[in-house]
């Protein structure tokens, strides 16, 4: 059985200020996945993959990158790591071109073999035309790719985006997720994605890890994490204004305000009824959407159940 | 990583670094070299006439060895602690921590970078001192070995600073209050027989004042204490200094959480 490209044991992490943002978490990724670790602001997300890529010492635990133990052979493992932080961490007064350059240096990678495939990933990402630009001249959207160009330049096995879309508009959104598709798909790159926009984690991922106050709470397939919700709903936008919601029997139906109804609905019930009872009240349903996206329903009501388990916000 | 891959990571180190203090060449190489032609003109020309011989050599050609190695000295520190700490304030330093190098490599890169930007200062200060004077050396092998020495362990010696400093003021408190201060007392412009006992010994606890005499030794051939001491007490703090930037850099101090 092959190695997974990361495995977590027992991971801690005590900060200075006694605060334990981890508390001996398991994971494993396997090679080639695309993988979703969620949570919420400060849940123990971005030092757990601070540790990973030795920005975060631990406090105990074990960590494993395609079977390599960080602590006794941290360079190995580094090397088949690729980093994208949450935070722009260039100096930004260099060219985008040089930051490319000089990453690539750091592993040891020689110039004429750096040249071609910097040129390539500033392509792929659209930023060749901004090379001879400082970096403090390019948009955050730029700023995301290029850290994704620095992070891709020796060819990491391994790739972990903590929040690489975030604060980019929806098309760039887009045209990222189809790149990110791309190295995992064509290459075989593994890729852990932290992400706050959980449309991106759905339609990307494949294995998802929840993690609150420093806990997995959910470790599963984004599919059978997706067939746990039992109820969906549903905004209905009608053609008149309404005035008394009709009443379904076993189904919640509302008032949202006089052009919209929502529609609470039971895995396994059937829409049919509603429509007939709206037709019969003189209710016509011009359009119908999801309210919202399904996996942050259920994100919501994970986190929610934990909160109140260990007693709220902490 | 291989033997190879570590030479292309620390080169990448000392080329950037060297680029950098050479892309601000106004702030960098300029104001040392306006400076000491001020320190040539003032203290060696116009009050160095009256002041006549000191240790038997023309008070102007006294000053050179002390000057060059005043310039090296803070030049070789503040390189290294103003270009790591900003890599720290800006966070490109993750770009390193990250990569697979070697936690010695790292070190290694930014001494080199901090030695050459002091060498290079250090080279236009001695050019700027022969419009001045034309002093001979005495002993080149022995100048230019004191001088590297000293620009390596200023270079950890910044390194260091740098890893413990917080914010932007914490790398200037030991330049102003600290090396400047030490660089004045250790016999720069004058020699310490000219204090009275007790001064001399406490002048003789001052690291700076055995490079300074050593470097002078090298130039002039002449030194108020011994050549072959102060080299092993350079190397020794070179050796304590590496191995505390070293030890610092592997918990992490300053750059992990």
């Amino acid at each position: 059985m092959p190695e997974p490209a990361l495995s977590i044991r027992g991971l801690s992490k005590v900060y200075g200020n006694q605060f334990h943002a981890l508390k001996g978490i398991d994971l494993d990724v396997p090679e080639g996945d695309f993988f979703a670790l969620l949570g919420p602001n400060g849940a123990g997300k971005s030092t757990t993959l601070g540790i990973v890529c030795s920005l975060v010492n631990k406090t105990a635990g074990q960590v494993k990158v395609f079977g390599t133990d960080i602590d006794t052979n941290f360079s190995l493992a580094k090397y088949h790591l690729g980093v994208v932080p949450q935070e722009f961490n260039f100096n930004q007064f260099e060219k985008v071109y040089d930051i490319v350059l000089t990453q690539a240096g750091y592993y040891g990678i020689p110039m004429k073999e750096a040249r071609p495939r910097a040129r390539q990933l500033l392509e792929d990402l659209g930023l060749w035309d901004k090379r001879d630009d400082g970096a403090r001249m390019l948009s955050g959207g730029m700023k995301r790719r290029l850290m994704i160009a620095r992070a891709l330049i020796h060819r990491p096995r391994l790739l972990i985006l903590d929040e690489p879309t975030a604060g980019v508009d929806i098309e760039l959104r887009r045209s990222m997720w189809e790149y990110m598709r791309r190295i995992n798909q064509e290459e075989g790159t593994t890729i852990i994605l932290t992400t706050h926009y959980l449309e991106e984690a759905e339609s990307l991922c494949r294995n998802i890890a929840i993690i609150n106050h420093g806990q997995i709470v959910k470790n599963t397939s984004m599919r059978a994490l997706l067939t746990e919700l039992d109820t969906e709903t549903f905004i209905l936008d009608v053609a008149s204004p309404i005035t008394t919601v009709p009443r379904v029997e076993g189904i919640e139906l509302t008032r949202v305000d006089d052009a919209q109804l929502m529609l609470s609905v039971k895995k396994g019930q059937r829409l049919n009824d509603v429509f007939t009872v709206l037709s019969r009240e003189g209710i016509d349903v011009v359009s119908m959407r999801n309210r919202a996206n399904r996996l942050e329903e259920l994100f919501v009501s994970l986190v929610h159940d934990q909160q109140a388990e260990t007693g709220g916000i902490r | 990583m291989s033997q190879r891959q570590l030479l292309i990571a620390l080169w990448t180190i000392v080329t950037k670094e060297v680029r950098r203090f050479m892309r601000i060449w106004p702030q960098t190489l300029l104001p040392p070299s306006i400076t000491m032609t001020m320190y040539f003109i003032i203290f060696g020309n116009l009050i160095g006439q009256r002041v006549g011989e000191m240790d038997g050599v023309p008070y102007i050609d006294y000053i050179v060895p002390g000057l060059i190695m005043m310039s090296v000295i803070t030049n070789s520190y503040s390189n290294v602690a103003s270009s790591f700490f900003s890599n720290k304030f800006q966070r490109s330093v993750e770009e390193m921590v990250v990569s697979p190098m070697p936690d010695w490599i790292i070190l290694l890169g930014f001494v080199i970078g901090g030695v050459a930007r002091g060498l290079a200062v250090g080279a236009i200060v001695t050019a700027v001192s022969l419009f001045f004077t034309d002093v001979q050396v005495h002993h080149p092998l022995l100048t230019v070995l004191v001088v590297v020495l000293t620009a390596v362990l200023f270079s950890i010696g910044g390194f260091i600073n740098s890893l413990l400093a917080k914010k932007f003021d914490d790398i200037s408190i030991v330049p102003i209050f600290v090396l400047t201060p030490l660089t004045y007392l250790g016999g720069v412009f004058y020699s310490i027989h000219m204090l009275p006992d007790f001064w001399q010994m406490v002048s003789m606890i001052n690291p700076i004042l055995y490079m300074v005499n050593t470097f002078r030794y090298g130039i002039l051939g002449v030194s108020d204490i011994s050549a072959g001491g102060a080299m092993v007490a350079i190397v020794a703090f070179i050796v304590v200094l590496y191995a505390l930037a070293l030890w610092l850099l592997k918990r992490g101090q300053g750059i992990r959480s």
